[in-house]
C-alpha cells in the first residue's frame, strides 16, 4: 500500500480504509452492477437525498434509472431475514443533482447496512463504525446523535396537531427558537409546555452533560425508552473512548416516513455540510413490505476534497 | 493557532445597524469604522473576523462555510432556504412580503396570474398555497415598473413603508410574511465551535429591542 500512497487522493485512500475496517467487522461487499427500474426510486421519491434521477429506456421497453442511492436496492435484492442479520458494505457511484450546477454529477459513496433482528447489540455496533469511520478521515470530528422518538413523543404530549408539528420540526432542524415560540403559541399551548418544547433545541451537547438533563423528556413510556436507550448507546461509545466526538442533538430532523429511532449525521472539521448521514430505517422496510428492521449510514466523499489540511 | 470566527455582514445601512448590535454585545472591531478599501476586519485579541458582503450572499457564505455565522434578511433564508442554523430574530430590517398592484385592481381568477417578482420561490409556494395558477416573471431590480408597463399584473416584493408604491400608483394587495434581519450559523462550524457561538449569541440577544 505504501507506494501507492503518493498516488492515492484523499477520497481514495478512504474508501479503502472504510471498506477494511467493515470487513474487520464482518460486513460483506454488495456489488451493484445492474440498473433499477425507475419506479423503485418514484415510489420512494422522498428518501433519496435529491428527487431527480438519471433515466432510461432498456433495450425490452422498461424504463430503468441510473442509481441516486444504494440502500434501496440493497432492501430490494436482499431477502426478507426477521430472525439474524445481514451485514453488507457497498462502495458505489451514484447520480445526483449537484447543489451549484444544477446539473447531474458522479458521486463516490461509501456505507453500509444491517438488516434483519437489528437489535441493541447492531445498532451500537454500527453507530461505533461511524465514529471509526470519522476519525479514519479525520482527527476532528463530531457524531450527531439524536432519537427521534424523543422531540415526536414531547411534541404529542404538549398536544401540538399534526400541522403544527411539521412547522416545529422544520423550525427545530434549524435551531430556531422564535419560530417554536410562534408555532407553540398559534396552538395556544401553556407555558410551561411551550417552554419544554423549545427545550428541545437548548438541550445539545456531549452525552455527559446531556443525559442528566433528558429527565424532563420522559413524558411518557415511549420517550423514557428512548432516553435509555439514548443513554446506554451514548455510553457505550464513551466506554470505546467516543465520548467527546459525540454530540446528542435533537435538531437533527430527517423523515420519519422512513427513519425511526436513532439518526445520526457526522462532520468533520473545515467540511460545511455533514459527510455521514445515516440510522434506523425500519419504517421504509416496513413500506417496502419486509418484516426485517434495518440500521445503516453513508459517507459522502465527494466532500473530502474541501479538507485543505 | 487560534481559530477564527469568521462573520459576514450584509453591507450597508443595515449591516451597520447590526455590527452596532456586535459592538454592543463586547465584539467590536475598531478598524471596521474606518472608511477604507479593506474588505475584512480583524480583532485578533477577541479571536473574530468580519467581512461585509452583498445582502443576498450572506446566506451562501454562512451555508458554504467561508463565515461561521451571518446575519440575513429571512427573505433571502426563504427563497434560497440554505441549510443553516438560524438561532435569532434581531428585530432590525422590519419589512413584510407583500403583493402589490395597480390602484384598484381585481384578480380575474379565469386568467393565468402573471407574477414580477425577484423571489420567485417565494411567489410560487404563496400562490400555490392559494391554489392560484400563476406565470412568473423573474426579474432583478426596478418591480414596480412590471405593472405599470403590463408585463406583469401583480409583483410580490418586500415592503417597507409602502412609499414607492404609493409614488407609483401601486398599493398592497396583501402583506403575507413578515421580514426581519436574523442571525444564522453553518451546522458544522457550529459543531466545533459551539462554545464561542453561543457566547456571541447570547451577547447579541441581550440587544435585541422589543417591540
Amino acid at each position: 500500500m505504501d507506494k501507492f500512497k503518493s498516488v492515492l487522493t484523499r477520497d481514495e485512500v478512504a474508501v479503502f480504509t472504510l471498506r477494511a475496517l467493515y470487513s474487520e467487522y464482518g460486513y460483506e461487499r454488495y456489488k451493484m452492477s445492474k440498473f433499477e427500474e425507475y419506479d423503485l426510486y418514484a415510489r420512494n421519491k422522498d428518501f433519496l437525498v435529491s428527487e431527480n434521477v438519471i433515466t432510461f429506456t432498456d433495450t425490452d421497453g422498461r424504463l430503468l434509472a441510473l442509481k441516486p442511492d444504494v440502500t434501496l436496492s440493497i432492501i430490494k435484492n436482499s431477502k426478507d431475514k426477521p430472525e439474524g442479520v445481514i451485514k453488507t458494505q457497498y462502495n458505489e457511484n451514484v447520480y445526483r443533482i449537484s447543489g451549484g450546477t444544477k446539473s447531474f454529477k458522479e458521486f463516490m459513496q461509501v456505507g453500509l447496512e444491517c438488516i434483519g433482528n437489528v437489535g441493541d447489540a447492531e445498532i451500537s455496533e454500527v453507530l461505533l463504525l461511524a465514529a471509526k469511520s470519522l476519525d479514519s478521515i479525520s482527527e476532528r470530528n463530531i457524531l450527531e446523535i439524536s432519537h427521534l422518538d424523543i422531540p415526536e413523543s414531547v411534541l404529542t404530549y404538549c398536544g401540538v396537531s399534526a400541522a403544527g408539528k411539521k412547522n416545529i420540526f422544520s423550525y427545530l432542524a434549524m435551531k430556531n427558537k422564535d419560530g417554536i415560540k410562534s408555532v407553540c403559541e398559534r396552538e395556544g399551548l401553556a407555558a410551561d409546555k411551550s417552554e419544554l418544547a423549545v427545550s428541545l433545541v437548548d438541550i445539545y451537547g456531549s452525552p455527559e452533560a446531556v443525559i442528566p438533563e433528558l429527565d424532563k423528556f420522559r413524558v411518557n413510556e415511549k420517550a423514557s425508552e428512548a432516553v435509555d436507550r439514548l443513554s446506554s448507546l451514548t455510553a457505550t461509545l464513551t466506554n470505546a473512548g467516543y465520548g467527546k466526538k459525540i454530540c446528542i442533538d435533537f435538531s437533527l430532523v430527517v423523515d420519519m416516513k422512513y427513519y425511526n429511532g436513532i439518526a445520526i449525521k457526522g462532520f468533520v472539521e473545515g467540511i460545511p455540510s455533514g459527510i455521514l448521514s445515516g440510522g434506523q430505517y425500519d419504517n421504509l422496510m416496513n413500506k417496502m413490505g419486509r418484516k426485517s428492521r434495518a440500521i445503516g449510514f453513508a459517507v459522502y466523499l465527494d466532500e473530502l476534497e474541501k479538507l485543505s489540511f | 493557532m487560534k481559530r477564527f470566527i469568521n462573520i459576514a455582514l450584509p453591507k450597508g445601512r443595515l449591516g451597520e445597524k447590526v455590527y452596532g448590535m456586535f459592538e454592543a454585545a463586547g465584539f467590536e472591531c475598531r478598524d471596521i469604522k474606518e472608511n477604507s478599501r479593506k474588505l475584512i476586519f480583524e480583532n485578533s485579541e477577541l479571536g473574530i473576523r468580519y467581512f461585509w458582503v452583498k445582502p443576498s450572499d450572506v446566506a451562501i457564505y454562512v451555508e458554504r462555510g467561508a463565515a461561521d455565522i451571518g446575519v440575513a434578511g429571512k427573505d433571502i433564508l426563504l427563497e434560497y432556504s440554505p441549510d443553516v442554523y438560524e438561532f435569532l430574530d434581531l428585530n432590525v430590517g422590519r419589512c413584510h412580503m407583500a403583493v402589490a398592484a395597480k390602484r384598484g385592481f381585481v384578480d380575474d381568477k379565469s386568467k393565468t396570474l402573471r407574477v414580477a417578482t425577484k423571489f420567485t420561490n417565494i411567489a410560487k409556494k404563496y400562490y400555490s398555497s392559494l391554489g392560484r395558477d400563476i406565470d412568473i416573471i423573474h426579474l432583478n431590480g426596478s418591480i414596480e415598473l412590471a405593472p405599470i408597463l403590463n408585463l406583469s399584473d401583480v409583483i410580490v416584493d418586500i415592503v417597507e413603508t409602502g412609499a414607492t408604491l404609493r409614488e407609483n400608483n401601486l398599493e398592497v394587495v396583501e402583506k403575507f410574511e413578515p421580514i426581519s434581519a436574523r442571525l444564522i450559523a453553518n451546522k458544522s462550524s457550529f459543531k466545533f465551535l459551539s462554545d464561542k457561538i453561543e457566547e456571541i449569541r447570547t451577547g447579541i440577544s441581550k440587544q435585541i429591542a422589543k417591540d
